[in-house]
């Protein structure tokens, strides 16, 4: 339908296109609804003309609150029109909390009412003048067109005949035939106007909107984060206070066995023996393991305590700066201590590196944490999964996390995560 | 020698109790948290206190901080704290307080029976242990003092003092003679400048100075 020929432009526009019948019934639904609100405010007028102060105020102020009332049901029904007669989708505005009397009185301030208001009162009036327009080219044409026929069929004695007006009719008709080809234009700029504007004004606004979504997920997301730190912590407490005091316990009692038993035969022994042990180093395994999930000294003595516990535990000279004169956000602590602990891993690992300068400074609301070794270098953040994971989870509190890493060293790791979230 | 148990685990808890009593040790009292723990050792004034680092109700320190109370009020009560992990923070605040009747060791040590019981005593008889896990930690950390100018075996030898062994306890851990042990001991007061004053007196700075090294 949509030419871009001439020809096919103007076909499209025929005033016997379906398009040209669909866009007139469409602006012409609209025109009793766009006044509506011009009609609530002028009607007490019309049937009174009040002389006393009081009753003018209420004869101004009773039709702004109905108009204020009525702007969300109006709003709906253009939103209905569009989708049954153009099957356009225009987006829905929020809710007003407060429900429908409430709700406008306390979004006063809202941008959105004031842009409903806006197509109601101003814009919406202006496209019904533009329907009503189209309307009468409509009418109009069909009428001047049709005198033609009646004249035609009146005798020729009539006074309105044919012979005795046929120049004057002629360029009534063609009038008429001009109008009739106008109209559709007419009603297709109508339509366009109106389903411009309703989308500007009726629908929620794109960029506040993007904003709002911006926000929501940002929450939800430090919603998620928070979750996954909880959950880590959970499970450390339970494997603290299931697993692993069921390890001790039965290392406990195999040593007992191992200490006490007498007359075993040997190989019961050997068998008590291994299963003594084998306890043992499971119990440091599970011991390491929960460690890494989130260490309790984390919690109640803050990052240094539990960074100097790492620094020491790494078999490489860590040399430790912490500055954090107010603690950050549990989470965000926890971040940083993954980070430090994933980073001395690597540097184990990979570096061959012989000192560690490992610093914490807080600045404002940022805490800075700079990993320096003097190691062999050539750290590539895309290939190891120690470093994509660590970038991750410094991501998932919107951290910053930089590498230089040339080969032959040395590395340098800087991570940047706010305080709180 | 009567003991009280501190432990929030029931299972760990029966079992500090059949380990103590099979060895001959009297359980006065076993908790689960440390108020209760504070008013047992009130009543029974215990030779030695074993108690969890992390009990109810915050599941955090709570026996560090029962540990330091109890020294501070009940000075003859020696206290064994047992944590599934050792923290050097914590190990600083115990001993920055107190060098004696205090001991520090994982919980997965009471597998080793007989070296538990005899950590317990040296505790008991106002002695200190420290598991060769914080001691590590604490030697990993100290860089710039002048416990650099020691070597490789004087450390080790420092180590071992800092767990709270005597000469021979030492002399058998590293397999020397108990006089190199002495020889090495003389030494490591020698580096570190410590006055030749009270004979004992002088282990214990050194362990002082080893492990504040880096305040």
């Amino acid at each position: 339908m949509a030419s871009s020929s001439p020809l096919g432009r103007a076909l499209a526009h025929a005033p016997w296109s379906p398009a040209a019948w669909r866009d007139t019934a469409f602006i012409g639904s609209g025109v009793p609804l766009q006044l509506a609100g011009w009609a609530i405010v002028c009607a007490p007028w019309a049937l009174w003309v009040p002389v006393d102060a009081t009753p003018i105020a209420i004869f101004l102020l009773a039709p702004l609150f109905a108009v204020l009332l009525l702007v969300r049901p109006a709003t709906r029904a253009h939103r209905e029109r569009l989708w049954a007669m153009l099957g356009a989708d225009l987006a829905e505005l929020p809710e007003r909390p407060g429900g429908p009397v409430l709700g406008p009185l306390r979004a006063l301030r809202s941008e959105d009412l004031w842009r409903e208001v806006r197509y109601h009162m101003l814009t919406g009036p202006l496209l019904a003048l533009g329907a009503i327009a189209a309307l009468l080219c409509w009418l109009g044409g069909l009428a001047l067109v049709s005198l033609n026929a009646y004249a035609w069929a009146l005798p020729a004695s009539s006074a309105l005949s044919l012979t005795w007006h046929a120049v004057r009719l002629g360029v009534l008709t063609a009038l008429g035939v001009v109008l009739l080809l106008a109209a559709p234009w007419v009603a297709a700029a109508v339509r366009r106007l109106d389903v411009r504007s309703a989308g500007r004004l009726l629908a929620p606004d794109r960029e506040a909107e993007l904003a709002r979504r911006v926000e929501d997920l940002a929450e939800k997301r430090a919603e998620v984060v928070d979750a996954a730190d909880l959950e880590r912590r959970r499970i450390e407490r339970d494997l603290h206070d299931g697993a692993q005091q069921r390890l001790v316990s039965l290392a406990l009692n195999l040593g007992l066995a191992r200490e006490t038993l007498t007359g075993v035969p040997d190989e019961a022994m050997q068998v008590i023996i291994e299963a003594h042990e084998e306890a043992k180093e499971a119990l440091t395994e599970l011991r390491d393991l929960i460690r890494g999930l989130h260490p309790a000294v984390l919690e109640d003595r803050g990052l240094d305590a539990a960074l100097s516990g790492i620094a020491a535990r790494v078999p490489v000279q860590v040399r430790l700066s912490v500055r954090v004169p107010e603690r950050a956000s549990s989470t965000v602590e926890a971040v940083a201590y993954f980070v430090v602990s994933e980073a001395l891993t690597n540097v184990v690992k990979h570096a061959r590196a012989s000192v560690v300068d490992v610093a914490v400074v807080r600045r404002g609301a940022t805490l800075h944490l700079t990993i320096a070794d003097d190691g062999v270098g050539g750290a590539d953040p895309a290939g190891g999964t120690g470093l994509t994971g660590l970038a991750r989870r410094v991501r998932s509190v919107d951290g910053t996390f930089r590498i230089t890493s040339p080969a032959g060293g040395p590395t340098t790791l800087t991570v940047e995560l706010p305080c709180a979230l | 020698m009567r003991i009280v148990i501190a432990e929030d685990s029931v299972l760990l808890r029966a079992g500090l109790i059949k380990l103590l009593e099979t060895s001959g040790f009297e359980v006065a009292a076993a908790v689960g948290e440390a108020d209760g723990l504070l008013a047992a050792v009130a009543a029974h004034e215990p030779d030695a206190a074993i108690v969890d680092v992390r009990m109810p109700p915050g599941y955090t320190d709570e026996g560090v901080r029962a540990a330091l109370v109890i020294r501070q009020q009940w000075p003859r009560v020696s206290v064994l704290l047992l944590s599934q992990y050792v923290e050097e923070r914590y190990a600083a605040d115990l001993l920055s307080a107190h060098t004696s009747g205090i001991g520090y060791l994982l919980k997965d040590r009471v597998a080793d029976v007989s070296a538990f019981l005899e950590a317990l005593r040296r505790v008991a008889a106002g002695g200190t242990a420290l598991d060769p896990e914080v001691v590590s930690q604490l030697l990993l950390r100290r860089h710039s003092d002048p416990l650099e100018r020691l070597t490789p075996r004087e450390r080790e030898v420092l180590a071992l003092m800092a767990e709270g062994r005597s000469n021979a306890g030492i002399a058998g851990a590293l397999v020397v003679s108990e006089s190199a042990v002495a020889k090495h001991i003389n030494s490591i007061f020698a580096k570190l400048d410590l006055p030749h004053a009270e004979g004992d007196h002088r282990r214990v700075l050194a362990v002082l100075r080893f492990l504040d090294g880096e305040t």
